[in-house]
């Protein structure tokens, strides 16, 4: 879980440091010094700024994003609850605390077409294992469960992460 | 993917180093020399084991937003409109899912207010609505996947 933290205000060169590193850090031996030569900056700058990054939350981690798919994960299930709000938040910590729960939000819904307010993303090498890991989860939703469905992806469209356009454009 | 790839996906999901020669740290913790770790970080990247490699960033703390959407297509639409949303640079992912629901992105923009803009021109260039469902509340992110 996401503690709360200080506000964290960027600057320009905070900006332009993700602008150059969104499509990934430069695969050679110093790749800090390759943005920071790319920025005209001093690559300490550049390294400073992002262990600041980090420790205010704007960065979550800095490493390899595995496509799931290719690990094997070939079934992946988004699941949605339908629970009354008040419970939203106990519910989804307890739900997000669950080893197999990527993801957990709770999200706005659509009253009359998307009832459900609750998301937990679940992976699994089959799609047996990812109902077990529905019914875990209904078990812990108990009679608040006013509804829920599984949406498995079916199809990866597009998945490049965040492409922010430089605001200096 | 060999034990080395698998190796190197559990232990650098996270914790990559900040410093002069991180490939060199991270390596000598996997018992593995910097251009080895350099050289199958760049295989898997090309083969799409890995989606990418850096630093992942949480866009709200730098003024950003995010926010899913949930589109209804007709099936034999589907793969023109996918084409249409998934031609904006705002546009980080995009899924097919097996609901009525069928298209299911995520807007990742610089300001809050893009995200709005973003979902009115989809939806001008789509002729579809698009259902904005933002967040009210982030329990946890961030599952580490095993290889």
């Amino acid at each position: 879980m996401n503690a709360p933290r200080e506000p964290f205000f960027p600057d320009s060169l905070d900006l332009r440091i993700v602008a150059a590193t969104q499509a990934g850090l430069p695969l050679t031996p110093r790749p800090y010094h390759a943005v920071a030569e790319c920025l005209g900056v001093a690559a300490e700058e550049v390294m400073a700024r992002l262990r600041r990054m980090l420790a205010a939350g704007a960065i979550r981690r800095i490493g390899a994003v595995p496509n799931h798919y290719a690990l094997g994960y070939r079934a992946n299930g988004m699941s949605v609850w339908d629970v009354p709000d008040e419970r939203a938040g106990e519910l989804g910590r307890r739900i997000g605390a669950l080893p197999f729960v990527s993801h957990c939000y709770q999200r706005v819904r659509h009253p009359g077409v998307w009832p459900y307010n609750l998301f937990a993303m679940l992976h699994g090498k089959t799609r047996d294992e990812v109902e077990a890991k529905v019914r875990e989860i209904a078990a812990i939703v108990g009679d608040a469960d006013r509804g829920h469905a599984l949406l498995y992806s079916t199809r990866i469209l597009k998945k490049t992460g965040l492409r922010l356009k430089d605001r200096d454009e | 993917m060999d034990d080395l790839d698998r190796a190197i996906v559990n232990a650098l999901q996270g914790g990559f180093p900040v410093t002069e020669r991180p490939y060199r740290d991270a390596a000598v913790q996997l018992g593995i020399g910097e251009d080895e770790l350099i050289e199958h970080l760049r295989r898997m990247l090309a083969s799409q084991v890995l989606t990418r490699f850096g630093p992942l960033w949480q866009i709200e703390r730098i003024g950003g937003a995010y926010a899913l959407a949930a589109m209804k297509v007709p099936a034999a639409q589907l793969d023109e409109v996918a084409g249409k949303i998934n031609a904006l640079a705002e546009v980080a992912h995009n899924y097919e899912r097996d609901h009525e629901f069928n298209l299911w992105f995520v807007l990742a923009t610089a300001s809050p207010d893009a995200i709005n803009t973003a979902a009115a021109r989809i939806e001008r260039e789509t002729g579809h609505r698009v259902y904005l469902m933002p967040k009210v509340e982030e329990y946890f992110v961030g599952l580490e996947f095993s290889a």
